[in-house]
């Protein structure tokens, strides 16, 4: 360790050195001292006959550029050479800005990540390792100065030169909130010189990086940590008395003028990002992750610019079909479209940056953003995207991003059009510095040369055909290969004598002013002498990047896997005739009845109907039911359990949705129409809920139940006491504790509720007048959701086992004046059904789970019948992305355990559901003007033989049996037909990967001994969180 | 004597007046006979007959028809008409006995440490009085096979009978197979890893070949020593696979993968072995091939989620039925850690309406299973000369809308089918009546 650290000192010495003596030569400082004797020097230069490309939208040929003192002064066509100009001849030349990477941590010390979250065992961080005055979440790294921690690093600089960038924006990759970040130059500079704005932008991210605390330990828990720190900081402005002093906060609210840029790495991700922003006053810029293109319109509605990574996945060795059989068809179509990323931003009108961020091999930028434009981005925008977006977004378009008189002289000169394959950069000039690239090209050899070998016996000519630098050609009477090779200076060819021969003339040169001359040995031996001049010009090809007909690409779909829609589904009256209607209203069960669905709700309920232009669906012999509601379900969402404190009311379900969750499909397929996802078990009290209704396909916002009365996971016993774990710091340790985090929580959240109700409003005279509390309390989030509890406004579902926690919990409700409006699993719930009753609680269960840790020893399968019995509102849950795709069935299994009438067990995932969650006058029944969230079954629904055939939400199929086995059959086209296409890529020699195979992230309510399958993942596994 | 009819309560429960399963005793050895009459018979080899008598003597089936007398004197009478009368129902791989709360260790009695555990035995952890086992015998449950876990051979298996006092009484066929768990074959991103952006030290897959060519060394060490009559030394577990290379043993290999599967084929070949498959998720994938090479698979739990996110959302609904197309000898599971089991004849229930008859379904809970592990000749059907394993419901068992177990016999013997869970229902019963 400590040798490692030395090493790291001396090398920081050596380039600090090394700076310092470059800058006395060329940038000598003011203040600093000189070693030596001072050489100040002035240049200006003259480029002149080039293809000056001063911006995206302006190109001058022939052209001049004129530098001075490392800024622009002239840029045009008809500009003078200036006397003591340094004129550089730049026929042929294109000269470009330099482009500008805005997502960078060029120059950022490398930042240590401790091992962290996966030993299950280990004990909770609760509080911030960093010490000194600042704010109590360590992810908060708000006061990061980049400009001082900046080092430059002429290695690295050189790797971004090498690309034809002059400029990057850089910041510290870490943590939630890292501090600010500086534009910096690539110039081999001292960090004085090349730090053009020390303050030029705040980051965040989702991820807490180095912070090795506990909380947030969720991608909810950053957002609510986010949000709340908003709140903190505007608190602080006014408050700074009570807290003291906090230079996390104070730096957070110095960064807030700047540009903010949110490191969001994915489509979802970029949306919810934008959210907080629009919460907060806040437009980001938003770092993408590449599968934005999947989501296009809602990257546009969030009007943030965006920054995107090229990072396009290498092909797959799909070689193997047993291999390439784990390999999802959303991974191969990501594969094949992530190169139209770019072009669908361009395309869809939103100002986008190019960065090098994320690349595998930084040095293949230029191949990739050449494949990029080969899958539609057209090259004035990528060249925009690299120059005058970057700079504009960062407010700098004054100093650098086009070629303009006053901006710093950053710019490239290249071969040829910058995009194109076979260009080359020559060099790269920043602030008025020239870092060469690769000059061999700098002057063309191509053309036609006349050779005069001069030796005793007299002059001989050749005519040397010369293609390019390496590579020539003697042209006799015969065609001669010959061995060629010029730098810009120095000349090397050997041709045979004739082509029978096996003798060859050498000859060495060097370029004296237009013409080649230098010595060498004919084909026997002889010295010679020779010079060369060019006879006749090569004519140079239009050599733009390859205008390759775009190729043929995959369809987005929504979601982005096989089972998704190409276009949204259309809403169309339908009419179900003929079936066996269970309403789950007083008439009972219908036998051979209509059901008519128009504009998404049911509108008529009869015998012989009227069709009315609705496609009729022809119900004989099946049963129509209301959909399936699903209480307690951990499907699509990113993240479900943050431990990291046992009280957690601040974070938000609704925050992380994931639309994507092939989960909601296969539910769809088990006739489940809604689903209450709820946070998970880490905690006593956890999260804010969402209910959503399973349309497959629809963005988050478009997921969510609409005006639904929020509610919130409380949770007790093994789980937040954490039995699972050999040792535990985190309170509560025991179920006395839990019950005491209850009224702890509760009693603070009431002096909360009754600070902002006073501070609402003065007294004015005799009126009282509305006032904004916030000044005077601090607001905090997590209080503001148990208020909501204590007003009725917000409603508790309770993950509870045994009966003496329930009992407890119940009482500390009535103690604070609410009832826990759900127990969930309660499997003691027979035990004390009475006492709930006399609560007003519902109860939502599991049909026959037990004994799989000692708090549900007692579970039995009778409990939903006797809770039931004993008059109280029983749902039957899944909890489990498997066991919800046959909630009908576990809902039968208490006709079996209890003897339940078979409406009554139906209604145990219909209605009863619905009326827990406030929301049967919607769902839940099967009743004129409610919604059409409807399942035609093929049987009984409480048969082990029933199949969904057709699951209707709002009044859309989203669920058929037929048009399942078209998508299947398209899925063994679509990925057939991508396996082929790797294995071209491959065959081709393009770089490719082991195929992988693709993993799902399945959450549960950390009571895992139900498999789910060989690719899922739990995350409680990797969030150490059970 | 007088002959004892007893009629058949439709309520679930028979015996209610204990309240503690301490109080649910193991039945007698019942030496007499037995008659189950006007029984549907759903023999478990895909047959059904109505309307028939079965008759037991000393525990074991000796005549099944139409047109059999019942004497008068000492014997017992079952008059089940209108239900349904099954084998008893098998559960083929499971911990049962061996795990009681997965979540409390000193409870969990079902893994060793070591890679190569040939000679432990799951038989001598067997709980017989774990509260789990009336609750699976209520539903029909009769025989298990209990199985160890962990490392990559992880012991033998045995088939107990789920109405004794100890193991011994339980065992109904001892060491019946011998347990490997294969490596998993699959490129599967270390999830750890992945989030913390490191790249794995070793592949996997390297990994798990080397693991499996060190099973078959060790299996090749073994077959020298069961072929030598006097080795020089004895080696505990050389000698406890003995019985796989003369196929009184079964070797059961545990994996899902098309790749993994093709290894269990080279050990048929290699050893010749009777190889089963367990798990099999993909076994439909090369079901020709699993058939080519007799190898028998039991499917651990059809009520999964699909492998994949692009399969045919019913596929593991599915896979009994390409099987069974294919010929392949089959048994369907329930390994659910959360149900403990008892939901076999529903996961059996749902291959039927998935492409299975309701007969198939009902051999790959009874008789397939009992082939499989080794005790076809014993049980497994209603056939005359087998043990009197027997199970009456009031309607289809495969169904839990209509699965309603009121009768249960093992060797003949009535068994109580209290559990503590009925035990409960009864207490409680109490506590809310009015």
């Amino acid at each position: 360790m400590r040798r490692q650290t030395l090493f790291h000192h001396g090398r920081r010495l050596t380039s600090l050195l090394g700076g310092l003596l470059l800058a006395s030569l060329v940038h000598a400082q003011p203040t600093f001292p000189v070693n030596g004797i001072a050489e100040e020097r002035q240049s200006t230069y003259a480029f002149t006959n080039a293809t000056i490309v001063t911006s995206e939208k302006t190109t001058l040929t022939p052209a001049t550029l004129v530098v001075k003192d490392g800024r622009i002064t002239a840029v045009g066509t008809n500009v003078p050479v200036p006397k003591e100009a340094m004129v550089i001849d730049c026929k042929g030349k294109f000269i470009y800005p330099s482009f500008i990477d805005i997502y960078s941590d060029y120059g950022m010390p490398v930042v240590e990540r401790q091992q962290r979250g996966f030993n299950f065992n280990a004990p909770a961080q609760l509080t911030s390792n960093q010490k000194g005055p600042y704010g109590w979440n360590q992810a908060i790294k708000s006061d990061v100065s980049a400009s001082t921690i900046f080092v430059a690093d002429d290695s690295k600089a050189k790797g971004l030169r090498d690309l034809g960038f002059g400029t990057v924006l850089t910041h510290q990759k870490d943590g939630i909130a890292r501090g600010t970040g500086s534009i910096v130059t690539l110039a081999n500079e001292k960090e004085n010189k090349v730090i053009l704005k020390d303050r030029a932008s705040a980051h965040y991210s989702f991820n807490k990086g180095s912070s090795t605390q506990s909380y947030p330990g969720s991608l909810m828990g950053a957002i609510a940590l986010l949000r709340q720190t908003y709140i903190d900081s505007k608190w602080y402005q006014k408050n700074q008395d009570k807290e003291g002093l906090n230079l996390s906060l104070r730096s957070w609210n110095d960064n807030q003028p700047l540009p903010q840029v949110f490191e969001a790495n994915d489509k979802w991700n970029a949306l919810r990002a934008d959210k907080i922003g629009d919460e907060f006053g806040v437009q980001y810029i938003i770092k993408a992750g590449g599968n934005e293109y999947q989501r296009i319109s809602d990257m546009a509605a969030s009007k943030a610019a965006f920054i995107l990574p090229l990072n396009f996945p290498q092909a797959m060795d799909v070689d193997d079909p047993n291999d390439a059989r784990f390999v999802s068809l959303s991974d191969m179509k990501h594969w094949e479209l992530a190169p139209t990323n770019a072009a669908a931003f361009e395309k869809a009108n939103i100002p986008f940056c190019i960065t090098t961020a994320d690349l595998r091999d930084t040095k293949q930028f230029m191949a990739a953003l050449r494949k990029a434009i080969e899958h539609g981005l057209s090259e004035t925008k990528a060249l925009e995207a690299l120059t005058k977006t970057p700079a504009t977004l960062l407010g700098l378009y004054g100093e650098v991003g086009s070629l303009d008189a006053g901006k710093l002289a950053n710019f490239i000169i290249t071969s040829g059009p910058v995009f194109a394959e076979k260009t080359t950069i020559f060099q790269n000039w920043i602030q008025g510095e020239k870092y060469v690239l690769n000059e061999s090209g700098w002057d063309a050899a191509a053309g036609q040369y006349t050779i005069n070998l001069n030796s005793d016996k007299g002059t001989t000519k050749y005519l040397l055909d010369v293609k390019n630098n390496s590579s020539a050609q003697v042209l006799d009477k015969d065609t001669l290969p010959a061995r060629f090779s010029f730098d810009g200076k120095m000349v090397r060819i050997s041709f045979p004598e004739s082509k029978q021969s096996k003798k060859n003339i050498r000859l060495s040169g060097a370029r004296i002013g237009d013409e080649w001359h230098g010595s060498g040995e004919d084909a026997n031996g002889n010295k010679v002498l020779w010079m060369a001049s060019l006879t006749k010009a090569a004519t140079t090809k239009e050599d733009s990047a390859k205008k390759k007909s775009l190729p043929q690409l995959t369809t987005v779909t929504y979601p982005f896997n096989g089972y998704g829609w190409e276009k949204a589904p259309a809403r169309e009256p339908i009419l179900i005739r003929n079936a066996t209607v269970w309403t789950n209203e007083k008439e009972g069960r219908l036998e051979g009845a209509d059901v008519m669905v128009k504009n998404g709700k049911i509108t008529a309920i009869g015998k012989g109907l009227a069709d009315g232009g609705a496609t009729i669906v022809d119900g004989t012999g099946k049963h129509l039911t209301a959909g399936i509601i699903d209480e307690h379900s951990h499907i699509a969402a990113a993240s479900i359990n943050e431990g990291g404190q046992s009280v957690t009311s601040e974070v938000r379900i609704a925050d992380n949705l994931n639309p994507d969750d092939i989960n909601i499909y296969r539910q769809l397929s088990g006739g489940v129409t809604s689903s209450h996802i709820l946070h998970g078990s880490a905690n006593t009290i956890g999260g804010q809920t969402q209910l959503i209704k399973l349309r497959w396909g629809a963005n988050a916002e478009d997921l969510k139940f609409a005006n639904w009365d929020p509610f919130i996971k409380f949770a007790l016993g093994e789980n937040v006491k954490r039995s699972g774990a050999s040792q535990n710091n985190r309170f509560p340790d025991s179920r006395m504790g839990v019950e005491e985090v209850l009224m702890d929580a509760f009693t603070r959240a009431l002096d909360y509720d009754n600070a902002v109700k006073a501070a609402s409003s003065s007294a004015k005279g005799k009126k009282s007048v509305a006032t904004d509390p916030w000044t005077v309390v601090r607001r905090d989030l997590e209080l503001d959701a148990l208020a909501e509890i204590i007003n009725k406004k917000r409603f508790i579902t309770c993950h509870s086992y045994v009966q003496s926690e329930i009992t407890a919990a119940m009482r500390v409700g009535e103690k604070f004046g609410f009832t826990f409006n759900t127990f969930t699993h309660i499997l003691e719930g027979y035990k004390v059904a009475d006492k709930m009753k006399d609560h007003g609680a519902s109860v939502s269960t599991f049909s026959d789970w037990w004994n799989y840790k000692m708090e549900v020893v007692d579970a039995i399968p009778y409990n939903a019948t006797l809770m039931h019995q004993v008059g109280l509102n029983v749902a039957i849950n899944s909890d489990d992305a498997e066991m919800a795709r046959r909630l009908n069935q576990e809902a039968a299994k208490s006709v079996k355990y209890g003897g339940m009438s078979e409406e009554d067990a139906l209604k145990m995932v219909t209605l009863n559901p619905a009326k827990m969650l406030h929301v049967d006058d919607r769902v839940g029944s099967i009743r004129v003007g409610k919604d059409a969230d409807l399942v035609l079954w093929s049987d009984n629904p409480l048969s082990i033989y029933a199949k969904a055939e057709k699951t209707i939400v709002d009044g859309i199929v989203y669920f058929d049996r037929e048009k399942d086995k078209e998508l299947r059959a398209k899925i063994v086209d679509e990925r057939s037909r991508l396996v082929q296409k790797m294995m071209g890529e491959k065959k081709a020699g393009m770089p490719s990967r082991p195929a992988e195979a693709s993993m799902e992230l399945m959450h549960t309510c950390s009571d895992h001994y139900h498999n789910h399958g060989l690719l899922v993942v739990d995350a409680d596994e990797i969030n150490g969180n059970n | 004597m007088k002959k004892l009819l007893f009629t058949i309560c439709c309520g679930l429960l028979l015996t209610t007046s204990s309240h503690a399963q301490e109080n649910v005793y193991p039945a007698k050895e019942y030496k007499g006979l037995l008659f189950i009459t006007n029984a549907t018979v759903h023999v478990g080899n895909g047959q059904v007959i109505e309307g028939t008598t079965i008759e037991v003597r000393n525990g074991k089936i000796d005549k099944i028809g139409k047109d059999i007398p019942v004497p008068q004197g000492d014997v017992k009478v079952f008059d089940v008409k209108g239900k349904h009368v099954y084998p008893g129902l098998i559960l083929t791989n499971s911990q049962l006995g061996l795990v009681e709360v997965p979540s409390v260790r000193a409870t969990v009695d079902s893994r060793e440490i070591g890679d190569l555990n040939p000679s432990v035995r799951s038989i001598v952890a067997y709980n017989t009085d774990s509260k789990v086992i009336n609750t699976l015998k209520s539903n029909g449950i009769l025989l298990a096979n209990v199985v160890p876990l962990g490392g990559l051979i992880s012991g033998s298996s045995s088939v107990v009978q789920l109405d004794a006092w100890n193991y011994e009484d339980a065992a109904y066929r001892m060491e019946n197979a011998i347990h490997f768990r294969m490596p998993s074959l699959i490129n599967r991103p270390n999830p750890f890893a992945a989030f913390m952006g490191i790249v794995p030290q070793t592949d996997p897959l390297k990994r798990g070949m080397e693991q499996i060519a060190e099973v078959k060394a060790f299996f090749r060490q073994a077959q020298a020593y069961a072929n030598t009559s006097k080795p020089h030394s004895t080696n505990l577990k050389y000698a406890s696979v003995k019985g796989l290379f003369n196929k009184s043993q079964k070797l059961f290999v545990h994996c899902d993968i098309v790749k993994e599967m093709l290894v269990a084929v080279d050990f048929v070949k290699e050893f010749g072995m009777d190889v089963v498959i367990v798990g099999g998720s993909e076994s439909y994938q090369i079901a020709p091939l699993l058939k080519a090479n007799n190898i028998a698979v039991i499917l651990n739990q059809p009520h999964s989620l699909p492998t994949m996110q692009d399969d045919d959302v019913d596929q593991p609904y599915k896979t009994a039925a390409a099987l069974q197309k294919a010929g392949v000898l089959f048994a369907i599971n329930d390994e659910d850690g959360q149900t403990r089991g008892r939901n076999l004849p529903f996961n059996a229930g749902t291959a039927a309406a998935y492409g299975l008859t309701k007969e198939q379904a009902l051999q790959a809970i009874t008789l397939n299973a009992a082939t499989i592990l080794g005790v076809g000749d014993r049980t497994g059907s209603i056939e005359v000369g087998k043990d009197a394993n027997i199970v009456v419901s009031e309607g289809d068992i495969l169904d839990m809308r209509t699965s309603l177990v009121t009768h249960a016999f093992i060797q003949g013997r009535h068994v109580d089918l209290t559990d503590k869970h009925k035990q409960l229902y009864e207490r409680y019963k109490q506590k809310y009546a009015k």
